[in-house]
């Protein structure tokens, strides 16, 4: 049986059926019983699994994500949160060297089966420190495994991918998807972790996009439809281990690429998907490679500014009829 | 034990005014918020006036000072032009950041205050960054570093206590403890009430009544003696509360992290209704006052609203120092 139900409610669900499902999995992190920090996706967990399994934190980031790692180095299954992807920062020294490095450098003996939830919550005025999308920071790191759910369904499935996964994975979610709707099995199943995923067969031009981008991405391309332009769309999903076969496959159809990543241009996720198709696809295309991002600098507070620094599908249109003429 | 420190009529009259300044840019800027005519988030200071009131005076205009995203009281406190801060908060290009930074990153170069920053604590480490500076250049200035008590759950507080006290910088740690973190309070995060017994091992520490300015002013004051002095750092804890819920111009009673009562009885403890302070004042001197204040707000508030929007042109400017 499938349901429509929003991002929000899938994640919501997901943490609902791990916690069920195994006493190992807990939770913890700034606001969890919060409706603030976390918007509606947590909703009611709380309440339902109490203080014992749904810890809300001290001020502590680097700490308490220190703490989810060992448990899981013991074993258990934790589901770290971090309502901001900004606050996160002052948690990286725990999950890149305790977390990412461990199996490696100890030989294959001490694996860290943790998820570390952050949230992309940008918008409304909030300015540097309360806007950010840092995804490529942590795509650089061997050893962990980064998602970036676009839809309700890879939301769900996703979530429990990376619980089961036996090692650290850093689930990206997005608060501008949290009303998005979309069809959602009603029981716990996996999707699995380093795939894309094609949601629109095209034959003119492929745009690999990550999360929230790929809503925008398929408003443009939907637009476009009718004046007889025919898009691809590849939803990343996972952003490392990267589907490099998506990539090459579609690129070799279309012969035309444009990646849309909502963060920094440098060595990010459009840096490297076009690396990736330079190297394996060459011969392929037909012309540059475009990449839409962020500009290279901080997100600014006003809401004029915020306007011409975030991008929305008219901004991905006008980049595909560049490309297309 | 409370100070017994004679204050001088000017001083009265500044306590108050400035004080009242802040409660009634607070006010405007909350009712302002109500419309949603602000969009950007705002951390209001009311019923905490006192605190960055008394620093401040207790200070020189050189003197540095660092503050956090609920900063428009230091700002104020610390002598920054109320016509750019109010126009940074309606985020224009004439506010003190042009517009980018918005009510949780004001900045005042002329009177050394240092931009607030929105992660909680990280103005601590900067802070002793600049009160290391100061001991290096043995120029005298002290550094005012204002903070919540969530700030001290985090490592770079220990980290920082540790090395202002080894290395005597001239740093004032001023920790406003108002007993919440956003929806939770002190004793859902920490298993202690009292955070200067976290630096007693390390510098003088204090715990005062932060709604006493005087109280306040003379902790500060003799701490930056002290720190000018070569003595080292303290650290003040100023117990006090605030009156609206964390942040926006709610009481956050609807979400149930706080009751009507508990509000109460804190306004009851109202910083400007300070008797050692209005008792030396006359009522005609009150009303001045409130005239003077009332006139600044609306200019400022006047001076946002007629102000232009950033000229989206000048999005990536100033990424880079020249
Ligand atoms: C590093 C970091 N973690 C979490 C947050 C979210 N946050 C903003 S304010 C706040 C509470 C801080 O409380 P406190 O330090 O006591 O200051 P107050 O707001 O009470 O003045 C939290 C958790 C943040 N801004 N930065």
């Amino acid at each position: 049986m499938v349901r429509e139900i929003t991002y929000a409610d899938a994640i919501k669900e997901a943490f609902d059926q791990l916690l069920e499902s195994s006493p190992d999995t807990f939770v913890m992190g700034i606001g969890v019983k919060s409706p603030w920090y976390v918007g509606n996706s947590m909703k009611g967990i709380f309440d339902k699994y109490g203080e014992e399994r749904i810890i809300d934190i001290p001020i502590s980031e680097n700490g308490i994500t220190g703490i989810t790692i060992g448990a899981a180095m013991a074993g258990m299954r934790p589901i770290m949160v971090h309502p901001r992807m900004d606050f996160m920062y002052l948690a990286m020294d725990q999950i890149i060297n305790s977390a990412s490095a461990a199996n490696y450098m100890f030989g294959g003996k001490s694996n860290v089966p943790v998820t570390i939830r952050s949230i992309i919550n940008r918008g409304g005025e909030q300015g540097a420190q309360h806007s950010q999308a840092s995804q490529a920071m942590y795509m650089h790191i061997p050893g962990i495994k980064v998602v970036m759910p676009s839809t309700p369904y890879d939301a769900k499935g996703l979530l429990v991918s990376s619980v089961k996964d036996n090692n650290p994975v850093i689930y990206i979610d997005d608060r501008w998807l949290y009303n998005e709707k979309g069809d959602v099995p009603e029981e716990m199943y996996e999707v699995p972790i380093g795939k894309a995923n094609i949601i629109r067969e095209g034959k003119d031009l492929t745009i690999v996009a990550t999360s929230y981008m790929v809503s925008q991405a398929l408003v443009a391309a939907e637009e476009l439809a009718d004046k007889g332009i025919d898009i691809e769309i590849i939803d990343l999903r996972t952003i490392k281990p990267i589907d490099e076969d998506a990539i090459i496959t579609s690129v070799k159809k279309t012969g035309k690429l444009l990646v849309v990543d909502a963060a920094w241009r440098h060595a990010g996720v459009a840096a490297e998907v076009s690396a990736i198709a330079s190297e394996k696809a060459f011969s392929y295309l037909k012309q540059p490679i475009h990449r839409l991002t962020l500009p290279d600098c901080h997100a600014p507070a006003s809401s004029v500014l915020e306007e011409v620094y975030y991008i929305r599908s008219d901004k991905i249109k006008e980049k595909i009829q560049e490309m297309i003429k | 034990m409370k100070t017994n420190l004679k204050i001088s009529k000017e001083q009265s009259l500044a306590f108050y005014k400035d004080m009242l300044r802040i409660r009634k840019f607070e006010e405007a800027i909350s009712d302002v918020s109500e419309d949603k005519e602000i969009k950007t988030p705002c951390h209001l200071y009311i019923g905490q006036e006192a605190i960055a009131v008394g620093a401040c005076r207790a200070v020189e205009k050189e003197d540095y000072a660092f503050a956090f995203y609920r900063g428009h009281g230091h700002y104020i406190a610390k002598g920054g032009d109320t016509k750019k801060m109010v126009a940074e908060i309606f985020c224009k290009s004439t506010g003190c950041c042009k517009g980018r930074g918005g009510s949780m990153h004001l900045i005042s170069p002329e009177v050394n205050l240092f931009g607030s920053t929105a992660i909680v604590a990280g103005q601590i480490a900067p802070a002793a960054g600049v009160a290391l500076s100061s001991k290096l250049r043995d120029d005298k200035k002290v550094t005012l570093l204002f903070f919540g008590e969530g700030a001290t759950e985090e490592g770079v507080f220990s980290e920082i206590v540790n090395f202002a006290s080894l290395k005597k910088l001239p740093l004032i740690m001023i920790c406003e403890n108002n007993n919440a973190a956003a929806h939770m309070k002190l004793s859902e995060r920490q298993p202690i009430d009292d955070m200067y017994l976290k630096t007693e091992p390390y510098m003088p520490s204090f715990q005062i009544d932060g709604n006493d300015v005087i109280e306040v002013y003379s902790k500060v004051k003799e701490a930056a003696e002290r720190a000018r002095d070569g003595q080292g750092p303290t650290f003040i804890e100023c117990m006090t509360f605030r009156w609206k819920g964390h942040v926006g111009p709610l009481l956050d009673i609807d979400k149930g992290l706080r009751t009507a009562q508990e509000i109460d009885s804190w306004k009851a403890k109202d910083p400007l209704l300070n008797k050692d302070i209005l008792s030396g004042l006359l009522d005609s001197e009150i009303r001045d006052i409130e005239l003077e204040v009332d006139d600044e707000v609306k200019q400022a508030f006047r001076f946002a609203r007629e102000s232009s929007k950033p000229d989206p042109a000048t999005l990536l400017d100033d990424i880079y120092a020249d």
